[in-house]
């Protein structure tokens, strides 16, 4: 799954818009490696180019120039197809905001990864069930989002992202929307499931605290440059 | 993503918005209800129009005459008179022995002064062949059809009926008496006579006495003697029947083909060639009418009888002008019948369109979770597709409501104009299946926009939209 134990690896990355006269440069000449079974946290503040960062790492968006690589592969030179089936089968994700489908019950809401990917119909719902009891909540499968708490309703996209089992589970600042001790809950989460499925995670945070906690490296961002990058003391430390 | 989950998302999604959609779907079902019904009426006219045309004889009969009869009253050209055959008996015979010929009669018709409870009536007097019992033409009739193919019965058309009493129906089993001129033969022409073929009458679907109904008796003379015979009234007509060129429609009185040909009633070609001295001396028809098994075998049989030297006429020149005239009426229908549907096209569109913007974070979801572009595009097209087609079911079942409804209000207008009823409206099996086919296939068509736009769409700028 991984290039000579790198999970991702970012090759003198740029993002670069054009906002009227202005070019904004998102992301600037970043070179940086991950590696796999690693929780790095990307720390910076607003503005600062990690969540571009995590985008070009997810496929989502396209580097302006540089290259992704994500097992063996440059992430530039697949076409949409390919990069789909990417971040249906080796990227899994997780929102601030949460972005579950108000509309669908948490059983639906997680079996929609399993449907992209065209799973067999007779094993989606054990899958659905195995990924919403990993995050406790076996006992809410047709609960709609709404009647879910903050915490509750991050804790179903966690299973909707760990539910086709990748190898890698981006986090765009998941405990942004959640009060401290829900957040903590979220992270205490992360980590277990970090260390117990040896999944690669990275994440957007702009909370130092969180990410000397939690993670086992800090990479920090600035100006869309990368402006610190050291393992942490934390529990699922650098291995 | 599977056909099933696409259709299952597809589904959900529709019911989500479901008034818009539903309203949306209406729209194309209503559009779908006007082209039905125009196409409909198109069709159901056309059918009608071609039972009426065939149940008249028009285009199942082919017309035949000796080449120089063609010539009418002016000078027959020296090329005719080389190549004419004689229409006589032995041709009769011939012609019924073609290849899909139902039956080969005469147009006999003759004028007459009907008495009727003393009174006198003067009227065209036309035989019917026994067939016309089957053809149709007699199906509105009171009282009923000749016995036999001799009886000595006669059909009067309405209008005649109401010349002869204020209640037509009551003359129905009276009798009234015909009064004709008989055309005999001279004795000083008995060679002449005695040519009459007697073997004629062995020919299928033959005269009792075919001589006598014979037109000419050139060689000799003949005269013209009164005669009368009575005949009980079995029968009404309240249209016009028909059969075939010249028809039964212009006798107002009309009696069995067989019973015609024994009054020997002089016919109106008689003096004609009589004066020309045509057929070689031969006893010949005027014409003859040949019945033809189907309208789609008249042209054969056209060609084999031109190949025996007789001159033809048929309406199927006629016929094809009329499929070529409900072509373009179908079409302008359907043109009309389509507009609505346009508009039924921009509100898919617009529902789509607005659909994409409320659902653009959703779309960025799908692709975050690993939706290909092809996805939401088959996604968005599904959801046009299923519109499409509950629309394109509802339109049928409405077009079949308005269809109802019109030939309902079409039959209450016939009836108070006292004609029969008839059914102007048809929906055959093609046109419900090709009407859903269409909306579905235009739904798919103003959902290819929306759907492509959707696909398109940048995941980032998606998520991002709140």
């Amino acid at each position: 799954m991984t290039t000579n134990g790198f999970a991702l690896r970012a090759d003198h990355v740029s993002r670069h818009y054009q906002m009227g006269s202005a070019l904004i440069r998102a992301v600037d000449d970043v070179s940086l490696e991950v590696r796999a079974g690693e929780f790095l946290a990307l720390l910076g503040s607003s503005g600062s180019g990690k969540s571009t960062l995590l985008n070009l790492m997810t496929g989502l968006d396209r580097p302006t120039s540089g290259a992704i690589l994500a097992q063996g592969r440059n992430l530039h030179d697949m076409s949409q197809r390919e990069l789909a089936r990417y971040r249906r089968e080796t990227v899994g994700m997780v929102f601030q905001s949460f972005n579950l489908l108000p509309r669908m019950t948490l059983a639906e809401n997680v079996e929609l990864p399993l449907r992209l990917a065209e799973a067999p119909r007779d094993a989606r719902d054990g899958r659905v069930r195995e990924a919403l009891d990993r995050v406790h909540l076996g006992a809410r499968l047709t609960h709609r989002p709404a009647e879910l708490s903050g915490g509750e309703q991050q804790r179903a996209a966690l299973a909707r992202a760990l539910v086709n089992r990748p190898s890698i589970l981006c986090a765009d600042e998941p405990t942004g929307n959640l009060d401290s001790a829900t957040g903590e809950s979220i992270m205490l989460l992360l980590r277990e499931i970090q260390q117990t499925l040896g999944m690669t995670i990275v994440m957007v945070t702009h909370e130092r605290p969180l990410a000397e906690r939690f993670a086992s490296r800090i990479v920090t961002v600035a100006d869309g440059k990368i402006i610190g990058d050291a393992p942490t003391q934390a529990n699922g430390g650098a291995r | 993503m599977k056909a099933h989950d696409l259709g299952e998302l597809a589904l959900r999604n529709l019911r989500e918005a479901i008034l818009r959609n539903s309203l949306t779907t209406l729209g194309v079902a209503v559009g779908i209800a006007s082209l039905v019904a125009m196409l409909s009426l198109g069709v159901g006219l056309q059918e009608l129009a071609n039972k009426r045309l065939s149940r008249s004889g028009l285009f199942d009969t082919v017309l035949v005459m000796p080449k120089i009869n063609l010539r009418g009253m002016g000078r027959p050209r020296e090329a005719d008179l080389a190549n004419s055959r004689s229409l006589d008996d032995a041709a009769r015979e011939e012609l019924a022995r073609l290849p899909n010929v139902m039956e080969v009669f005469p147009q006999l018709r003759f004028f007459s002064e009907v008495r009727y409870e003393g009174k006198p009536y003067t009227t065209m007097v036309a035989g019917i062949p026994d067939s016309a019992r089957g053809g149709g033409s007699f199906d509105g009739i009171h009282g009923s059809f000749f016995s036999s193919p001799e009886a000595d019965e006669a059909i009067l058309q309405i209008e005649f009926a109401k010349e002869l009493s204020d209640k037509p129906d009551s003359v129905i089993g009276k009798d009234l008496s015909l009064r004709y001129a008989e055309r005999q033969v001279l004795p000083a022409s008995t060679a002449a006579a005695s040519r009459a073929p007697a073997a004629a009458q062995k020919g299928k679907n033959q005269s009792a006495d075919s001589g006598d109904s014979l037109s000419g008796n050139a060689g000799g003379g003949f005269s013209i003697i009164p005669r009368e015979k009575t005949l009980r009234i079995v029968g009404i007509v309240d249209t016009e029947p028909a059969g075939g060129f010249g028809g039964f429609g212009s006798g107002r009185l009309l009696i069995p083909l067989k019973v015609a040909e024994t009054l020997r009633a002089a016919q109106a070609n008689d003096l004609r060639d009589l004066v020309r001295a045509a057929n070689n001396g031969k006893p010949a028809y005027a014409s003859l009418s040949v019945r033809v098994s189907a309208p789609s075998r008249v042209e054969p049989v056209e060609t084999a009888i031109k190949k025996m030297g007789f001159a033809t006429f048929s309406l199927l020149d006629a016929t094809n002008n009329l499929r070529i005239f409900f072509a373009i009426f179908d079409l302008l229908l359907a043109i009309f019948g389509s507009l609505a549907l346009a508009v039924a096209t921009l509100g898919i569109v617009n529902t789509l369109v607005m659909a994409i913007l409320e659902r653009r974070r959703e779309i960025g979801i799908l692709k975050a979770l690993g939706a290909g572009d092809g996805d939401v595009k088959r996604l968005f097209f599904v959801e046009a597709g299923v519109m499409g087609l509950f629309g394109g079911i509802a339109g049928v079942g409405m077009g079949w409501l308005i269809g109802k409804a019109v030939t309902i209000g079409t039959n209450l207008y016939l009836k108070r104009q006292e004609l029969p009823p008839a059914h102007v409206f048809s929906v055959p099996w093609w046109l419900v299946l090709g009407a859903i086919a269409f909306a579905v296939g235009v739904s798919l068509a103003a959902g290819y926009y929306p759907a492509s736009r959707a696909a398109r769409l940048d995941p980032v700028e998606a998520l991002r939209y709140e």
